[in-house]
């Protein structure tokens, strides 16, 4: 089972690279941290006390961009029939989906933060607080990317329904991600572990019994 | 219920209900190594579900069914790359099911497709597509190969190629079963006639 499991990541990362899917959520997060400046103004001040929040918004609205792509095209072309006639489970394929799709969607995003955190004058040990937060929350993201994807797949609109479905279930990753900025003792980054663990520990069950129920 | 690791495929009293429709019932039969079963029926009685079933896709409402454990299923879907060359797109599943680059060549052999193992899936017209999903299938090394109209698209000379495969993969002690509106040129030792059930009874 772990050469499956590694084949099936190794397909669905190589596929968003070469695809080109994996930079789309990077130039947006690019383009609303250029555009927050030239909305609030450039008081350096101001922006080094919002910026880090706003970063965190676009991480959330990030993770919307690839929710389309994530599920609903293999399902479509069989893909995942085919794993589980060859007796791979959904909780495999959703736990691989999960591994690939954060692979895909970490790492270039928390690239794009430092990048970003420039233009927000963000620097020291709040640019290192910000950055730990996103590598924390990104598994979890990844993992609700993952659950929506797979809930709403087969729907019309899914899309826009997606959007509704993790603005309530990204709540405690924003308050305890973004409270982290503020926070000295450091028990944020700890909470913000803790619900980052639970989403994604329960990311494969949710994500496989809701393939189950679209194929009934 | 579904039992795998039977030598045969043997279904006893098989029931199957999509939605709120009952599509057949005491359904039995029983294929053993070597031989070749063919499922005929108008459309929507239930002919693909029947497959799926026994691919484990779909769960029986009642009855049992004694299926292998490795098995192949040939439907109307890709399930491969469409911005890879053929045998790249291949070796994902080659991969999975622990075949070499030589089984790859092999079945890409049996299908006629050799001469287009370096082009893209998404080039490939109706019956090369089709082509392409039997080389999938014939790749599984699977006993029991499950083939949902399986000679849609082809030309003659295809379906001929198609025909000498499956042949070939009776002789290996394999076992067939398929559903198509298409002659297959080899003999079919059993026939399953699916009807249109005469009153649609509600289950429960």
């Amino acid at each position: 089972m772990i050469g499956v499991l590694k084949a099936m990541i190794w397909r669905d990362v190589r596929q968003s690279y070469a695809s080109g899917g994996t930079w789309l959520p990077v130039i947006f997060y690019l383009s609303a941290a250029t555009l927050f400046p030239f909305a609030v103004g450039p008081d350096r001040d101001l922006l080094l006390q919002t910026g880090g929040g706003i970063l965190w918004i676009a991480a959330l609205l990030a993770t919307l961009l690839p929710l389309d792509r994530l599920v609903q095209p293999d399902l479509d072309n069989g893909l995942f029939d085919q794993l589980l006639v060859r007796g791979v489970t959904d909780e495999l394929i959703a736990f691989a989906r999960l591994i690939s799709h954060w692979l895909a969607f970490g790492p270039p995003l928390l690239f794009a933060a430092l990048l970003a955190s420039g233009l927000m004058g963000l620097e020291g040990p709040q640019l290192i607080i910000l950055l730990a937060s996103l590598a924390i929350a990104t598994p979890a993201l990844a993992g609700l990317a993952v659950m929506i994807a797979a809930l709403t797949a087969g729907l019309k609109g899914a899309g826009a329904l997606g959007g509704l479905l993790l603005v309530p279930l990204a709540i405690p990753l924003l308050i305890f991600g973004a409270g982290s900025l503020a926070d000295q003792s450091g028990s944020a980054l700890l909470f913000l572990s803790a619900v980052s663990l639970l989403l994604v520990a329960i990311t494969p069950f949710a994500a496989g019994a809701a393939l189950r129920a679209v194929r009934e | 219920m579904r039992e795998e690791g039977s030598e045969n495929l043997r279904a006893e009293a098989l029931a199957c209900v999509r939605g709120d429709n009952l599509l057949f019932r005491d359904l039995n039969f029983a294929l053993t190594p070597g031989q070749a079963g063919l499922v005929t029926g108008p459309n929507g009685v239930g002919k693909s579900s029947l497959l799926r079933l026994i691919a484990g896709l779909l769960q029986p409402f009642s009855g049992t069914i004694h299926v292998p454990t490795s098995i192949a299923l040939c439907d109307d879907r890709m399930a491969l790359d469409e911005n890879l060359p053929l045998r790249d797109a291949l070796r994902f599943w080659a991969r999975i099911d622990g075949r070499t680059q030589k089984d790859i060549a092999d079945a890409m052999d049996a299908a006629g497709m050799s001469h287009l193992a370096e082009v893209p899936v998404r080039f490939f017209s109706t019956g090369q597509r089709q082509r392409a999903r039997l080389v999938r299938t014939f790749l599984t090394g699977s006993n029991l190969w499950l083939l949902d109209e399986p000679a849609n698209g082809l030309d003659m000379t295809s379906v001929e190629l198609l025909g000498r495969t499956l042949q070939a993969h009776l002789d290996g002690g394999g076992i067939i079963l398929a559903a198509s509106h298409i002659a297959l040129p080899i003999a079919f030792d059993v026939s399953l006639k699916l009807d249109v059930l005469e009153e649609m009874e509600t289950p429960l």
